[in-house]
């Protein structure tokens, strides 16, 4: 029987080895995994590369894992906030590595990587510097830019519900960059507000199918 | 001359949004086009972390901390809005389904370029977001912004002293003075604030202002 419903935090974290790179889910605070985050610094793995939009707000989640030294690379296209002060100390002191993507490129990038494509030709950021010393290439009458996909070892994100296959459903804009990171991740850890039996589920109203998902949390 | 307040300008700007119309609204200013859209147009607010059919801030004690908007502030859902997952979103944008973007900015030049997300300071975090995805894929990019930095400078310019957010981008630039096309034959004034003579606006601007 497949059964991807994990009885706590900490069992479904504990493999997770330094100098993993683990993309987390949530725009702001929105589709947050906190929870994972938090077990994920109890865990201990450091010198981590994160993928997430932003790079914190304030004391919790991403910005709890910089402030808590676990991170050595960040891949986000917003750091800068009114309340990103982990962020910003981390980085100013040089302990951060920092690579800004646009924001469609982040997504499109992770998407890439789930769905096996090799790299793909965007217009977005041709002719400036986020695209500098990047392969260009001219289609048609617009100007593209070489982008590669963005692979990691784990995808932390939250879901609504979900069921013991690992099938999700997401609550309004919480869903944001969980559906292609879980794709993306080659184990996937989810943080769900509830878990349900088998079946109940709509199929016609699940968003990312359990074939993406390796391991679901309760919390 | 009386120049725009914010308020002005964004009721300037939503008159030009026609009954139909998918619209993103760049963080800061931009944002205030939304409460100046004029009642009766069905129009359809999109928001790059993923919802067509934004709606207004919702009333104090509504707030759903699983509904914000690109500004990661509390908003709502319209009656036939939906959601969807960020490559989408962007595919909504890069895919040039938007009929406009309306973005603040730093410097507009000439040539239609775009400055908006980095000042250039050396020490300066850089934060880009969906700025660049919305300069290349809007299939109109309406700029709002003051006419003159608070130097007194004009921020309409020959060439962007700032690090570019796109290249030729730019359809129109609002600011508290004027209404200006940009074209491939240059600038070309539409309209201007009450009072304010064209050779006074080519003055302050700089750069080679045309009149239409």
């Amino acid at each position: 029987m497949i059964d991807k419903i994990l009885p706590s935090l900490e069992a479904a974290l504990a493999d997770i080895p330094d100098g993993a790179t683990v993309m987390i889910g949530g725009f702001g605070n929105a589709g947050m995994p906190s929870a994972l985050i938090d077990a994920l610094i109890a865990q201990g793995a450091r010198d981590l590369t994160i993928v997430n939009n932003n790079a914190g707000n304030g004391d919790t989640g991403v910005a709890a894992l910089i402030k808590a030294k676990k991170v050595r690379k960040i891949l986000c296209s917003f750091p800068r906030q009114p309340d990103s002060w982990n962020f910003d100390a981390a980085y100013r002191a040089g302990e951060l590595e920092l690579e800004l993507v646009p924001q469609g490129t982040l997504a499109e990038r992770i998407r890439a990587a789930g769905a096996g494509v090799g790299g793909f030709f965007t217009p977005t950021a041709y002719g400036t510097r986020l695209a500098e010393g990047k392969e260009t290439r001219r289609i048609g009458n617009r100007d593209y830019v070489l982008e590669y996909p963005l692979h990691a070892d784990y995808a932390l994100i939250k879901a609504d519900r979900a069921d013991r296959w690992g099938n999700l459903t997401y609550r309004k804009t919480a869903r944001n960059f969980a559906p292609i990171m879980a794709a993306a991740a080659k184990c996937t850890i989810v943080q769900v507000r509830e878990t349900v039996e088998l079946g109940a589920l709509d199929p016609e109203t699940v968003v990312t199918p359990g074939i993406f998902v390796q391991r679901v949390v309760r919390h | 001359m009386v120049k725009l307040d914010r308020k002005q300008m964004a009721a300037r700007v939503a008159r030009d949004i026609p009954e139909g119309s998918y619209v993103n609204l760049g963080v800061g200013l931009p944002t205030l086009v939304a409460d100046h859209l004029p009642r009766g147009r069905e129009i359809i607010l999109h928001s790059e972390n993923g919802v067509l059919g934004l709606g207004p801030r919702p009333a104090p004690g509504e707030e759903d901390e699983d509904l914000i908007n690109a500004g990661k502030e509390p908003a709502t859902l319209l009656v036939g809005g939906c959601y969807f997952h960020h490559a989408d979103s962007f595919g909504m944008i890069r895919g040039m389904h938007l009929d406009f973007a309306v973005l603040g900015a730093f410097q507009v030049s000439v040539a239609g370029d775009l400055a908006n997300w980095h000042t250039g300071g050396a020490d300066a975090i850089p934060a880009v977001g969906g700025a660049m995805d919305l300069a290349v894929g809007a299939k109109q990019v309406l700029v709002m912004m003051e006419h003159l930095t608070k130097a007194g400078e004009s921020k309409i310019v020959e060439r962007c002293s700032y690090p570019l957010t796109g290249a030729r981008c730019v359809n129109r630039i609002y600011t508290d003075l004027a209404v200006i096309d940009v074209k491939p034959d240059g600038l070309h004034v539409v309209e201007m604030v009450e009072g304010l003579a064209f050779e006074e606006l080519q003055r302050l601007t700089g750069v080679p202002l045309g009149l239409t």
